[in-house]
């Protein structure tokens, strides 16, 4: 039952040093402070987090779905972007 | 197992962690009842994480009061009556309205912050102001930016919130054991919310004496009532 004031944000959640943050879900907030706090307050409780960024959902910038023909399927048949065509050398191990 | 109340012998320290325990408790169960009440969810997990801590820093103090009493955790909280209860007034009191409940929150959390930063010269106590330390600089932040912007935003929230802050200023002389410090650390708060700072004249005290408002008997039958009748129950 958010106040229509009260803005929308994208919460970004890192989990561990040498992680990239991670999209996490959405809060409701007024400002910056209280959208970083209402951030904490919901997806950190059970100690998921190191640090956190929250962003204005109206900042993300997304792509048409209508657009997924034009945008990705080209990427769909080339197969030799993929790197599955290099022998590993045994030393290497896992990759 | 029994439901009929303890008594016990309160040397000197037994009465300190029995005072901060029931304060933790008390004022944990207080904002515990936010649950299914606040105005966000994004506010309700806040309250209900504080809530949290601070039954948690309860429980701690419990232990080591049992330890010198021999009584355990659940008997100290849920087999005492009013009277046995050494928390200060100012936990006890209802939780009013939003904005009573966050200055509330803010001028006990600031006195806890500076009373478990000063330290203790006893080993038990030191282990859960450690803890606590975290958990309570965190309170005071909460309730501090939520009351600059209760304070400084519309006409009625600024109403609320200074008839909060007046109504619950003549029980902060009982929980600030060193008054200066504790003025020193609201004051800036109260600027920046455009609060005024009433002058401290009057206080209201006898919680840690064991005489309290009706208000926590009313707390205590919520909260004693599932224990005192099912001795024992466990989930």
């Amino acid at each position: 039952m958010a106040d229509p004031a009260t803005r929308l944000w994208e919460v970004f959640i890192r989990a561990r040093n040498g992680l990239a943050h991670r999209h996490a879900g959405s809060v409701h907030a007024a400002d910056p402070e209280m959208a970083l706090q209402a951030a904490r307050d919901v997806y950190t409780r059970r100690g998921e987090g190191l640090s956190i960024w929250v962003v204005p959902s109206d900042a993300i910038v997304a792509s048409d779905p209508r657009d997924k023909e034009s945008l990705f399927e080209p990427a769909g048949s080339k197969i030799y972007r993929h790197p599955t065509f290099y022998e590993v050398p045994d030393e290497v191990g896992n990759m | 197992m029994t439901t009929t109340s303890i008594t016990l012998s309160e040397t000197p320290r037994v009465q300190t962690y029995l005072a901060l325990a029931d304060d933790a408790l008390v004022l944990g169960h207080r904002t515990s009842e936010w649950t299914g009440h606040a105005p966000l969810l994004e506010e309700e997990l806040a309250l209900a994480n504080i809530a949290l801590d601070l039954i948690g820093q309860a429980r701690m103090l419990y232990q080591a009061a049992g330890d010198l009493t021999g009584h355990s955790e659940d008997e100290l909280a849920y087999l005492r009556d009013p009277p046995a209860f050494r928390n200060a007034l100012i936990m006890e009191l209802p939780n009013g309205d939003f904005a009573f409940t966050i200055a509330r929150l803010f001028l006990v959390s600031v006195a806890s912050d500076q009373k478990w930063r000063r330290g203790f010269d006893d080993p038990a106590l030191t282990a859960v102001a450690e803890k606590a330390m975290k958990e309570t600089a965190y309170h005071v932040r909460h309730a501090a930016e939520w009351l600059i912007r209760l304070g400084d935003a519309t006409e009625e929230s600024h109403r609320r919130a200074q008839d909060a802050i007046d109504a619950l200023w003549p029980f902060t002389g009982e929980m600030t054991e060193i008054r200066e410090p504790w003025l020193h650390a609201v004051a800036p708060i109260l600027h920046r919310a455009t609060l005024r700072q009433p002058n401290d004249g009057w206080m209201q005290s006898g919680g840690r004496a064991g005489r309290h408002s009706e208000h926590l008997g009313h707390l205590l039958a919520e909260m004693q009532v599932l224990p005192r009748t099912y001795p024992g129950a466990t989930w």
